[in-house]
């Protein structure tokens, strides 16, 4: 009769369970994204009865008008979407209190609408830069909460969409 | 006189058997508070892009509104009619009051319901929009 070998007692090495863990825990950690929404942040005017809209002082006020082409109107005279930014520019800086209307045919194409919106956008982001370069001598990425505060407050966002046309 | 330091008769050694343990905890731990939710979007779409884009910093606060290019407007996991908006997004920003609303709209849509969605939420009182766009580059 031929004795079995005595076997020791089977087990798995414990020691290294840590580092693997971490390695999941990091694994994870790592491959996880989140996608992230961006977009052009907007609000929206309060609704109101038509009885009591308000009348803004024709001066303070720009009006951007988009047609169902795509043409922009602004103050009157055609401009291509590219110029909107450096038009309004020099308007804000002759007037802070400007309010930008924004107007649009209802066969517009919202393209062309996120287009002149994102003019609007950077005409603003722009004199804020610029704004905060004179009086911080950085730009706006540096800028602290309480600066940036100080910033937004000096050089509101001024978007008005304005009430659409009674078409039903 | 001489001191002589004591000596702990403890061992110097973090016991690291439940190191995994601890690891694992960590682990279940983020498995169980990232919240992931997704919405099966039945209208297809395409962003439009822009240069100044901003990110939404809370996402809990997000709901969304999904328009797709045969005009379909798409709430949660429905399509609803322009008329519904109102009373969907009223009943959402009862429950939270500071929301912010995503418009993930086609870009070929027309500006026809696009105003007429902004007037629903204008109605309903949910002014924060954000017009969802992608980074032009």
């Amino acid at each position: 009769m031929i004795r079995k070998p005595k076997r020791g007692g089977a087990e798995i090495p414990s020691a290294s369970m840590a580092d693997i863990a971490f390695l999941m825990l990091i694994f994870f950690l790592v491959t996880t994204t989140f996608d992230v929404d961006t977009g052009i942040g907007l609000v929206l005017p309060p609704h109101i009865e038509e009885a009591e809209l308000v009348k803004i002082k024709k001066e303070n006020l720009a009006n951007v008008l988009v047609n169902k082409e795509g043409q922009v109107l602004l103050d009157g005279d055609l401009v291509v979407i590219s110029q909107i930014k450096e038009i309004l520019k020099s308007k804000i800086r002759e007037n802070d209190k400007l309010i930008i209307s924004v107007k649009t045919d209802r066969e517009t194409s919202y393209e062309i609408y996120i287009a002149v919106m994102d003019e609007l956008k950077e005409n603003y982001y722009e004199l804020r830069e610029e704004f905060s370069r004179q009086k911080f001598g950085i730009g706006l990425t540096q800028l602290t909460k309480v600066q940036l505060r100080e910033v937004r407050e000096a050089i509101p966002q001024r978007i008005s969409l304005a009430e659409p046309e009674k078409t039903f | 006189m001489k001191f002589q330091k004591k000596q702990a008769q403890t061992k110097q050694q973090i016991p690291t058997a439940s190191m995994p343990d601890m690891i694992f905890i960590l682990l279940i731990f983020f498995m169980v508070t990232t919240v992931m939710k997704e919405q099966t979007i039945k209208v297809k779409f395409t962003l439009p892009s822009a240069k100044q884009i901003e990110k939404i910093d809370n996402k809990r606060l997000i709901s969304y509104i999904w328009v797709g290019r045969d005009g379909r407007i798409q709430i949660d996991d429905n399509i609803v009619y322009v008329g519904d908006i109102q009373s969907i997004m009223y009943r959402k920003r009862k429950e939270l009051p500071n929301v912010i609303v995503s418009l993930r709209i086609d870009r070929g849509s027309k500006m026809g319901i696009v105003t007429d969605i902004q007037q629903q939420l204008r109605k309903a009182d949910a002014l924060r929009i954000n017009y969802s766009a992608l980074q032009k580059i």
